[in-house]
């Protein structure tokens, strides 16, 4: 055996079996040693950045670790907008990648990037191996390290000589899964107090908490707690539970943000209080005691005053709290509740909202939704109703266009049994579209929304609104390829709607259909996404709805 | 309050170990006012010694920052107990008259500084002690003209019988020494 050989082992007794990546000189022995795995699935990409992205929607929507590969250099360099991406929605990966040989490393040898340096801020951790007997200890330390704590990236370099040694150990069995720490019982008693004094309490849940899904819906339905999940949270309390009030933050939903200024008590569990989410930190949850629950323990204090903190696990604090329960009974809270919850936009006439609206109202509880970064990606978060966790990946921490797609094939290659559909804009579409030949190349069912308004339709937004609409670099309509064109280059079937009628007659063949499909919706585009809090100010500065709504804007023709 | 904070922090002995705790704070634009870095009696097993400049805050959240590093096995901060802290300085006095080189002799002896290297013109002096005592020889010695210092950083250690690492982390061999230790415990801080 050698070293590649027990790399591929180790993965299986792993089981981490399917490996996104794209091959090169430096990982010939990896590709190699694959010929004689057949237990290993790999998926060939055309881009590693749509590697690690599809790796991240594997992990997104499973909760397990995922698994990309790429070459030295070049290749490992083009992994590194998904890592950065990884880490901060913190997504468990492996990513494994090529380097030059021992000799020739700190050399400048072609292809030679030094990526343990390159990654060293956007992943938990990363190795460089400098033997084949070490090999699958790195393996399997790396990959409990992507999984523990707050989850996250983890790279593993391996010299191509490394790759070429002989191995000689015995390939370990696999750390047991790693436990959260429980909160301590003195922390979690004085939750409960502030729980008891608060008359205008809301639990707010974000990424953290999703696999502990069952547990805080629980605790918030046992306390009658009005719920805000964050963008990463969403499905983690039911949509159609009657406590939702909505996604915070800068396009969240009046409820969930009005009640964040007017509430006594926060209760935040599995969430790290992002400034899209706060907005002016002084000014968030000016008259709330705030209790802080989450793994990470230097996330307790970090942004936002904590009053109560509670270092651990989000299921067991919340299970603890659910045995205590005395449900609220708050009238004049859940009646003031009420009247934000109403306050909500329509999306009544062809736009990237009705699009995307009518989109969205066909999904079921299991299909995944992917979404890539921009308007379409709010509206989406504002207009889908997820019933359970992990059926929603977006790119939340650091906004990556060109995420959507890939993540999409992931997904899709993770939960077979379940519809995979990305809403995409046409700007962040264009990022990782070359994956249509991924698609084809497996048949591989991602359905394709492509929101085409023609811009760069979130700059031109803030364009509009703080750049007296001086719409710089924007403009796609005069050079985007025809997508339906485009899908039909790749084999894949490609569907066209420009107005109410033909999105309704279309809709159902393109999500139903077998395989890959794309569907572009074509949308006016001058819209805006509303509600919206300013950058840098504070929520209750929200701007609820579009300004201009009273005398609607021409379609601009250019 | 911009203060001093000595943290030290026990690390697994790794290539670029140095680079991800600087890093942590360089990205952080924590400023790190001295480091000191040397191994330890267990192998595999360094240590450093921080001195960070900022309010409270600033260094609970390094800390926690810090124990998040797989490499980082434990971090002590030094505000909570006891600690015996040095730093040795070298430093370079101009000499230009024999009652100087008498008067800067005296001096030194008050100090316990010792010579290290005698020039016709130049006297170099090693110093240990704590921050006040350097300070002060260093003002000393100001009057007859320094031509240069160099300080290698604080170094400390916690008071009492108790080591910073307990022995039993290190019971099982280096693989177990080497596994992140313990939870840190959050302790309650409205004042963050
Ligand atoms: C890789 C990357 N580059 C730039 C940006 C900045 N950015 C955020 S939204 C956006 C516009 C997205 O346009 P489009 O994909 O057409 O979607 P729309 O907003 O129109 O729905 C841009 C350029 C980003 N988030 N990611």
């Amino acid at each position: 055996m050698n070293g590649a050989q027990a790399l591929l082992q180790t993965l299986i007794q792993h089981n981490l079996t399917t490996i996104f990546g794209y091959p090169g000189g430096a990982v010939i022995p990896l590709y190699d040693a694959l010929t004689g795995f057949p237990e290993i699935r790999h998926i060939l990409v055309r881009h590693e950045q749509g590697a690690a992205h599809a790796a991240e929607g594997w992990a997104k929507a499973t909760g397990e670790v995922g698994v990309c590969l790429a070459t030295s250099g070049p290749g490992a360099t083009n992994l590194v907008t998904g890592l950065a991406d990884a880490m901060l929605d913190s997504v468990p990966l492996l990513a494994i990648t090529g380097n030059v040989a021992r000799p020739l490393i700190g050399t400048d040898a072609f292809q030679e990037a030094d990526i343990t340096g390159i990654t060293l801020p956007v992943t938990k951790h990363n190795y460089l191996v400098r033997s084949a007997d070490e090999l699958p200890r790195v393996i399997a330390e790396a990959v409990r390290l992507a999984r523990s704590g707050r989850p996250g990236p983890v790279l593993v370099d391996i010299p191509k000589d490394v790759q070429l040694e002989a191995f000689g150990g015995v390939i370990p069995t696999p750390h047991a899964r790693p436990i959260p720490p429980a909160p301590s019982e003195e922390a979690l008693e004085t939750a409960l107090e502030a729980l008891r004094s608060a008359r205008r309490p809301v639990l707010m849940l974000g990424g953290g908490a999703q696999d502990a899904a069952a547990e805080v819906t629980a605790f918030a339905r046992a306390w009658r707690l009005p719920t805000i999940t964050t963008l990463m949270g969403l499905g983690t309390l039911p949509a159609s539970d009657p406590l939702w009030l909505g996604m915070p933050g800068m396009h969240g939903s009046v409820a969930a943000n009005r009640a964040i200024t007017e509430a006594d008590l926060i209760v935040g569990m599995g969430l790290r209080f992002d400034d899209r989410v706060t907005g002016k930190t002084s000014r968030f949850a000016p008259n709330a005691r705030i209790v802080h629950v989450d793994v990470d323990a230097a996330e307790i204090g970090k942004l936002i005053r904590t009053h109560v903190p509670v270092r651990g696990d989000a299921g067991a604090a919340a299970r603890w709290l659910t045995q205590r329960a005395v449900p609220f009974a708050l009238p004049e809270w859940e009646a003031q509740l009420d009247v934000w919850r109403a306050n909500t936009i329509t999306h009544d006439t062809w736009s990237a909202g009705y699009a995307v609206r009518e989109i969205v109202s066909r999904l079921n509880p299991d299909d995944v939704l992917s979404t890539d970064v921009g308007q379409h990606q709010m509206l989406a978060a504002q207009l889908a109703r997820f019933e359970k966790p992990r059926r929603w990946l977006t790119s939340g921490g650091l906004g990556t266009m060109g995420f959507g797609f890939p993540a999409a094939i992931g997904a899709k290659l993770a939960c077979p049994e379940s519809r995979s559909v990305v809403i995409a804009g046409d700007g962040g579409f264009q990022m990782t579209a070359q994956e249509l030949a991924t698609l084809t190349k497996y048949g591989i069912g991602v359905k394709i929304a492509v929101i085409n308004n023609s811009y760069l339709g979130m700059v031109r937004q803030w364009q509009e609104l703080f750049h007296e609409e001086r719409y710089s670099e924007v403009w796609l309509g005069d050079s985007n390829p025809d997508f339906i064109k485009l899908a039909d280059a790749y084999g894949i079937p490609g569907y066209r709607a420009t107005n109410e009628q033909e999105l309704g007659s279309v809709m159902d063949a393109w999500l139903n259909s077998e395989g890959p499909a794309l569907l572009e919706a074509r949308v006016p585009n001058q819209h805006a996404v509303y509600p919206m809090v300013p950058a840098g100010a504070a929520l209750e500065d929200m701007i609820e709805r579009d300004p201009q709504e009273a005398q609607p804007r021409k379609e601009e023709t250019r | 309050m911009n203060t001093d904070h000595l943290i030290s922090v026990i690390v697994r002995d790794e290539p670029r170990v140095l680079t991800r705790i600087t890093a942590l704070f360089g990205r952080r634009g924590y400023n790190i006012k001295s480091l000191s870095v040397g191994t330890t009696e267990h192998p595999g097993v360094s240590r450093m010694t921080f001195v960070v400049q900022g309010d409270r805050g600033i260094v609970i959240q390094a800390i926690r920052q810090l124990e998040k590093l797989h490499d980082v096995i434990r971090v002590i901060d030094h505000s909570e107990e006891k600690f015996v802290d040095r730093e040795l300085v070298l430093v370079k006095v101009r000499v230009q008259t024999s009652e100087d080189r008498v008067e800067v002799r005296q001096i030194a002896e008050d100090f316990r500084a010792r010579i290290v290297d005698v020039g016709r013109h130049a006297l170099v002096f090693e110093v240990t002690g704590d921050e006040g005592k350097i300070t002060a020889f260093i003002e000393q010695m100001r009057n007859f003209g320094i031509l240069e210092t160099m300080r290698t950083g604080r170094v400390a250690l916690t008071r009492g019988s108790n080591a910073d690492i307990p022995s039993h982390v290190y019971s099982g061999g280096p693989s177990r020494a080497l596994e992140p230790l313990i939870t840190p415990e959050v302790s309650a801080e409205a004042s963050l």
